[in-house]
């Protein structure tokens, strides 16, 4: 049983900007923001076609964020979009006050997360925005895998109310998701059914997590490959009962280990059913320039990381 | 009894409010409160268009005021409650564990007339900025206000929303700058001088006028004269001068009274120059 269909590479952001547009048509209170990042972030057919709901704040992050804040006082729902590193670090007091702790409506919507942003390096590669957001009581994180998730998390995340982080990224990656499928906010998705490990896997990772799954089915390993778009409230349900079954789990993601999804399963286990574990992800370093594909191999980010990791821990197992 | 006469009593009951909350609570911050008490008082009296018993987050239809320098708390809490905004006996709770009355000002507790959280600087522009422009989208033509220390606008995030208001032409908002010249660390002139600010304000696109923030009759005039020049394509700054302390004699004069709260021989001596005007708490 697998539950994807690949069909074409395409950016998550282009998603995003497909959301936002058609958000734009069927909300009128949604209202964008964006801080000099128009192409970047998609979101030139908003732009054109809703320009009383387009604010342009120029590159001025903090005052985006404050404004975002401002506008849902009347009802708006603000999408502030930016880098991610730009959402995150660069303005996590105005996020913390103006946004978090006062509960307002917004949006961040973080684009060029992750190593796979490529070739313009570490200081827009941001590597601990989720560890960031994720600290923030109430803050809801979500970091969808592909086109078609993206575009439908982006529609889900304007009927919920409060402020919510959604995580894309640059590079053209795999569609494989169903265009149709809700998006149900704090919902894992399981991939494929699987009985020796559990492979959880967050955003450009998922679809890794997928081929490290069928290259194990070729050496008679059952994975079960679990999508947690929902990194925040984290699906404890779902990986509950799938690491009961295994008995293993292997995490993976494009974000520090420290702060990220792998921590959060592993604090979510060691309370709940200690499980042997590893965790596929950057370990306490800085990215750097070079292109997506080939700094995921470097970093260890890649399929063949996972497959590696999940081998180990099944061979534990006997 | 005149209006200003009124609204002098109001203010003298919101001082002598200040004084008692923040000795209650043996911390807060007297100094831009008290300096801040006519100015706070003439808004909520005179100016601003509100809804005390049905205060909503959206205030459609309603003025919208913003406190971007969160440490004066105790007067907002003060003129809120004396407005009819929440019981007069709460502000006795002033940063106790559990109070709604917080020791910098937040709506995360459900305090009436609080709409956002303020106290770390230098936000609250931006915020005032996004709601005038959901004001705008929503053709609801009542102003946002917002208020800001003198020492606030070290913040870079001030300035940014300065270039933003002027050229996005958001003629809906009146932000007011306390102008004490004082912040913890001394006079703003040695901890980082502003320079000329009015010219400054100017220059980022505002219009600007000059106020006397602890002169109830001056701060009615520039008020009327700021609304009259909303919605001419210009956002509005008042700079305000005012005293820090001001009506105590003790407290004017010095910084050190930001952030400090008086004994019981301090308190004693401050309401003694406060007549109870309204009842105490």
């Amino acid at each position: 049983m697998k539950k994807y269909t690949f069909t074409e590479k395409i950016d998550t952001r282009s998603g995003f900007g497909a959301g936002l547009y058609e958000l734009g048509k069927t909300n009128p209170n949604v209202v964008a923001l964006v801080a000099d990042l128009t192409g970047s972030l998609k979101m030139n057919a908003f732009k054109n076609e809703f320009p009383d709901r387009f604010f342009q704040s120029g590159i001025a992050e903090a005052n985006m964020m404050g404004m975002a804040a401002g506008l849902t006082i009347g009802g708006k729902i603000p999408f502030a979009g930016t880098f991610a590193a730009f959402a995150t670090g660069r303005v996590y007091d105005q996020v913390r006050q103006s946004i978090a702790y006062s509960n307002k409506n917004v949006k961040i919507c973080a684009s060029h997360a992750g190593i796979t942003l490529g070739e313009d390096g570490a200081t827009h590669q941001i590597l601990e925005d989720i560890g960031l957001m994720k600290m923030l009581p109430g803050m809801i994180v979500i970091c969808p895998c592909d086109y078609n998730q993206t575009k439908a998390a982006t529609l889900a995340i304007a009927d919920y109310v409060g402020p919510v982080y959604l995580r894309f990224g640059r590079p053209a990656v795999p569609n494989f998701t169903n265009p149709n499928e809700k998006f149900e906010i704090g919902k894992a998705q399981l991939l494929s059914e699987g009985t020796d490990i559990t492979i959880v896997a967050t955003g450009h990772m998922v679809w890794e997590a997928i081929q490290a799954g069928e290259d194990l089915a070729k050496d008679g390993i059952s994975a079960e490959i679990i999508n947690i778009h929902t990194i925040k409230p984290l699906d404890k349900d779902a990986i509950l009962a799938s690491v009961k079954k295994t008995g293993c789990v292997v995490s993976a993601e494009e974000h520090q280990k420290a702060g990220g999804l792998g921590e959060s399963i592993a604090s979510l286990l060691s309370t709940n059913l200690p499980t042997p574990m590893d965790i596929i992800s950057i370990n306490d370093e800085w990215g750097q320039s070079g292109t997506p594909t080939a700094l995921m191999e470097k970093y260890g980010l890649n399929a063949a990381n996972i497959k590696d990791a999940a081998k180990r821990l099944v061979a534990k197992k006997d | 009894m005149d209006k200003i006469e009124e609204i002098q009593a109001f203010a003298t009951q919101v001082r002598r409010d200040i004084l008692r909350m923040v000795h209650g609570a043996k911390s807060g911050h007297p100094g831009g409160s008290l300096g801040c008490a006519d100015f706070i008082s003439v808004l909520y009296k005179h100016i601003l268009k509100y809804d005390r018993n049905n205060f909503t987050m959206d205030g459609l239809n309603e003025d919208l005021f913003f406190i971007s320098n969160g440490h004066i708390a105790p007067v907002w809490y003060s003129v809120l409650a004396r407005s009819g905004f929440f019981p007069l006996e709460e502000l006795s709770t002033l940063r106790q564990l559990d109070s709604r009355l917080q020791g910098h000002p937040t709506n995360h507790d459900g305090l009436p007339g609080i709409r956002i959280a303020s106290g770390s600087l230098g936000q609250g522009l931006s915020v005032a900025l996004g709601a005038a422009q959901a004001k705008k989208l929503n053709n609801d033509n009542s102003l946002v206000f917002s208020l800001h220390g003198d020492g606030e606008l070290d913040e870079g995030q001030i300035w940014e929303a300065l270039t933003y208001g002027a050229a996005k032409k958001i003629d809906n908002i009146i932000s007011t700058i306390d102008y004490n010249q004082k912040q913890i660390d001394g006079p703003i002139q040695d901890v980082l001088d502003l320079g000329d600010l009015n010219a400054k304000l100017l220059a980022f696109g505002w219009d600007v006028l000059e106020m006397r923030g602890n002169d109830v009759a001056n701060v009615i005039d520039v008020l009327k004269q700021a609304i009259a020049k909303t919605g001419k394509g210009k956002p509005i700054a008042i700079i305000m001068h005012t005293e820090m302390g001001a009506g105590v004699d003790f407290m004017m004069g010095t910084h050190k009274w930001h952030g400090n709260a008086p004994n019981d021989d301090q308190l004693a001596t401050a309401l003694a120059q406060l007549p109870e005007t309204l009842g105490d708490y």
